[in-house]
């Protein structure tokens, strides 16, 4: 029903609105006091309600990070859970200012949906998760094997590449919601369960026996994961990026949530900058002075929250690997912030 | 005088203007006219403003994706299909699934709706009670439910493939659904079809003459046995001759699930066994009540004309019945193939599923797809209940209503 709901005022709006009127989001959204932020239906560590009930994860620590550099109060955010199916056209016909929901990065949505990537805050790859009691050990060995996926993603695409490239022979159940394709790998209808390896490491403690499952070495693809916004309104864009890239260079720079106020009195050239005593870069993006110290306050850097929500300390228990930075021995980089 | 003559003169301006403009004449007309404009302008500028729209916020548009490849896979394709297609081919797939499974629905409903239906009216007090309890139970709970409660309590109940329930070493019940033995056509096939053909042919022959035989002298020709015979002997007597028409595939396991043989998917045979069982309750009132709208004077008369008692069920009962049945049991009809689409939760490769579901989420042409899914139901919608009407005309002429 939601999804037709959105259809309709995809189609409604795209029908009735003035042509030229989407550029406006920044201020939409300051009018408005609240972000509106797409988010999944509940995906550990990347969003998902705590057992408070409030929204969660590194993905939601973005949704976070933005309200806070606009309205300095990173609780100003309405989540939308959104199915992959839906995600899109959730953008499109503007129910969400972003779309912070682990979605991957390709040319064709790039150019096709009328989105537009602000930047990269998770470097993932495609896996499989199995039964243990099947004693796979590569997903070289799953020739004929039955796989249930969630509908909407990357992952369909890949699966059949996968498997054609090597001569393999596959059978797909795909499911519209990520809980529906737990509930039937769990039931044994399929031998595989296929998605980006964060997310089998997520969906894996929704199982009632997590022990008895494991996620295949092999990666058949490259997930770069990254929050969207609508295409045509570039300040809005500006905001969203710098916001991640901000989270980013405070790791880089040693500025965590717990010394931000003071490092906020350095005298550093560079702090003086980022921080806004000295120039007026905030202003440049259209938000304050202050916005840098507002994020980090909120949200940490990303380090931090990579480590609360997913890394070793979480549950998840996911290793840095590729999201660590740049300078120590990942990807992870961030353009500077001058 | 011939009764032609006294026809007034015709007035074509009159019939014109009341065709057009019913009882408000020319002005009503010139309305009905402007209305046509005013709606055409209107559809125009939703469709350009849409357009310019979805062009501006760079959203692709038009229906050129159709022919692109769509790269993933589907469980259940009764038509060849592979990756390599096209999303043309994906929607081709889509649709002959939505097909399948509400004809197979449809089939089933009506024959469990009637024996439910015609079972709440036996004077068994029993079967009576059984029967009113199927139906309230049945349509008292929701069909995604329904639906739910087949493919995750049942179904998947069923051991894996290795531990499968096998039926004659040839049929096995697995919670990745039901593989059977698939009928190969032999060389022996032809002969076998064409002794076949001829044993219905003879049949309907000696029908039309008992039938003759019966109005001209009032007598009755007892034919059954004889048209089994040769229904059954006819073609045993083509196998004996030319050899089995139909060998068989088995389904064999191989590595981690069966190959070769006839599979059905799990998400089908919980889909089809939701939607005829729930449709089947809404039919069995259906029945019943035109059942009952047949005033029982009407049976009475049949058997004091000396009908048997299956006689008056059958040339008197059910064709005034079913003028009471047939239009809500269209509406039925069309319930359970809209119903359908609710194959989506459980992952069933319907229409919705994957052109309205993976394609839209590839291509991200939510308005054509929606539009194109929406024209396709509303045909398949028509279509039935155009058969349907073209049945009750059928029905009602025979009765020389």
């Amino acid at each position: 029903m939601k999804s037709a709901t959105l259809m309709l005022t995809l189609a409604i709006a795209a029908a009735w609105s003035a042509q030229g009127a989407s550029a406006q989001t920044l201020k939409t959204v300051k009018d408005r006091g609240l972000l509106s932020c797409g988010v999944t239906q509940g995906l550990p560590g990347f969003s998902a309600p705590d057992d408070r009930g409030n929204w969660a994860g590194l993905d939601v620590d973005l949704c976070r990070g933005i309200a806070a550099a606009i309205f300095n109060d990173a609780t100003k955010v309405k989540y939308v859970p959104l199915s992959a199916k839906d995600r899109f056209t959730a953008l499109q016909s503007g129910e969400i200012d972003v779309l912070s929901r682990n979605t991957t990065w390709t040319l064709s949505r790039d150019t096709s949906l009328g989105v537009n990537f602000a930047g990269i805050n998770y470097y993932d790859g495609q896996g499989f998760m199995v039964r243990k009691s099947l004693k796979v050990n590569s997903a070289l060995e799953l020739n004929s094997a039955t796989v249930c996926l969630q509908t909407g993603t990357t992952n369909e695409q890949n699966l059949a590449d996968f498997f054609k490239g090597n001569n393999m022979k596959y059978e797909v159940v795909a499911f519209s919601t990520a809980d529906e394709v737990v509930k039937a790998y769990e039931s044994g209808r399929c031998d595989a369960f296929t998605a980006d390896i964060s997310q089998l490491y997520a969906e894996r403690l929704k199982l009632t026996t997590p022990a008895e499952h494991e996620v295949l070495p092999q990666v058949i693809s490259k997930e770069p994961l990254g929050p969207l916004v609508r295409h045509g309104d570039d300040q809005w864009l500006d905001v969203v990026r710098w916001v991640l890239f901000a989270q980013i260079n405070a790791e880089e720079l040693g500025i965590t949530q717990k010394n931000v106020d003071e490092q906020a009195k350095s005298d550093k050239p560079e702090l003086k900058r980022i921080f806004g005593t000295d120039g007026s870069l905030g202003e440049q993006l259209g938000l304050t002075k202050d916005w840098f110290q507002r994020i980090i306050k909120a949200t940490g850097n990303y380090g931090e929250s990579f480590e609360r929500h997913v890394g070793a300390s979480s549950k998840l228990g996911i290793a840095r690997g590729l999201n660590q930075l740049w300078s120590k021995g990942g990807i992870m980089f961030a353009p500077p912030i001058r | 005088m011939s009764s032609e003559a006294r026809r007034p003169p015709p007035q074509f301006g009159a019939r014109l203007r009341r065709a057009l403009g019913g009882q408000a004449g020319w002005r009503g007309f010139a309305l009905q006219v402007v209305l046509v404009v005013v709606l055409a302008w209107v559809a125009h500028a939703v469709i350009d403003n849409a357009r310019a729209n979805l062009a501006t916020q760079k959203i692709a548009s038009g229906f050129g994706f159709l022919w692109s490849t769509a790269g993933f896979g589907v469980s259940q394709a009764l038509i060849p299909y592979s990756e390599s297609d096209t999303y043309l081919r994906v929607l081709l797939v889509g649709l002959t699934n939505t097909l399948v499974v509400s004809l197979v629905g449809i089939v089933c409903a009506t024959v469990i709706g009637f024996v439910v239906g015609l079972g709440r009216l036996s004077p068994n007090w029993l079967l009576a009670r059984i029967a009113g309890a199927y139906v309230e139970v049945i349509r008292n709970l929701p069909l995604l439910f329904q639906i739910l409660f087949w493919y995750l309590a049942v179904l998947a109940a069923l051991p894996n493939p290795r531990q499968s329930i096998a039926l004659f070493d040839s049929v096995f019940l697995s919670n990745r659904g039901f593989g059977m033995p698939k009928p190969i056509g032999t060389d022996a096939l032809l002969p076998f079809a064409i002794a076949v053909l001829i044993a219905i042919g003879v049949a309907v022959v000696l029908r039309i003459f008992a039938r003759r035989r019966l109005f001209a002298t009032g007598q009755r020709m007892t034919i059954w046995p004889a048209v089994t015979g040769l229904l059954v002997g006819f073609p045993l007597l083509a196998a004996s001759i030319f050899g089995a028409p139909l060998g068989f595939e088995y389904p064999v396991l191989r590595g981690f699930n069966f190959a070769g043989g006839l599979r059905v998917v799990p998400e089908f045979v919980a889909l089809a066994i939701a939607l005829s069982t729930y449709s089947a309750a809404f039919i069995a009132e259906i029945v019943r009540a035109g059942v009952q709208s047949v005033h029982r004077g009407q049976a009475e008369a049949g058997a004091s004309l000396g009908l048997k008692r299956g006689d008056v069920m059958r040339l008197i009962v059910v064709p005034q019945a079913m003028r009471v049945i047939l239009p809500p049991l269209t509406n039925q009809y069309l319930n359970l193939t809209k119903n359908s689409s609710l194959a989506v939760a459980i992952g069933y490769p319907d229409l919705v599923s994957v052109f309205a579901g993976t394609t839209l989420s590839q291509t991200g042409q939510a308005i054509e797809i929606i539009a194109i899914t929406m024209a396709i139901y509303l045909t398949i919608s028509l279509i039935t209940s155009g058969l349907m009407s073209l049945y009750g005309a059928r029905t009602s002429r025979s009765m020389g209503a």
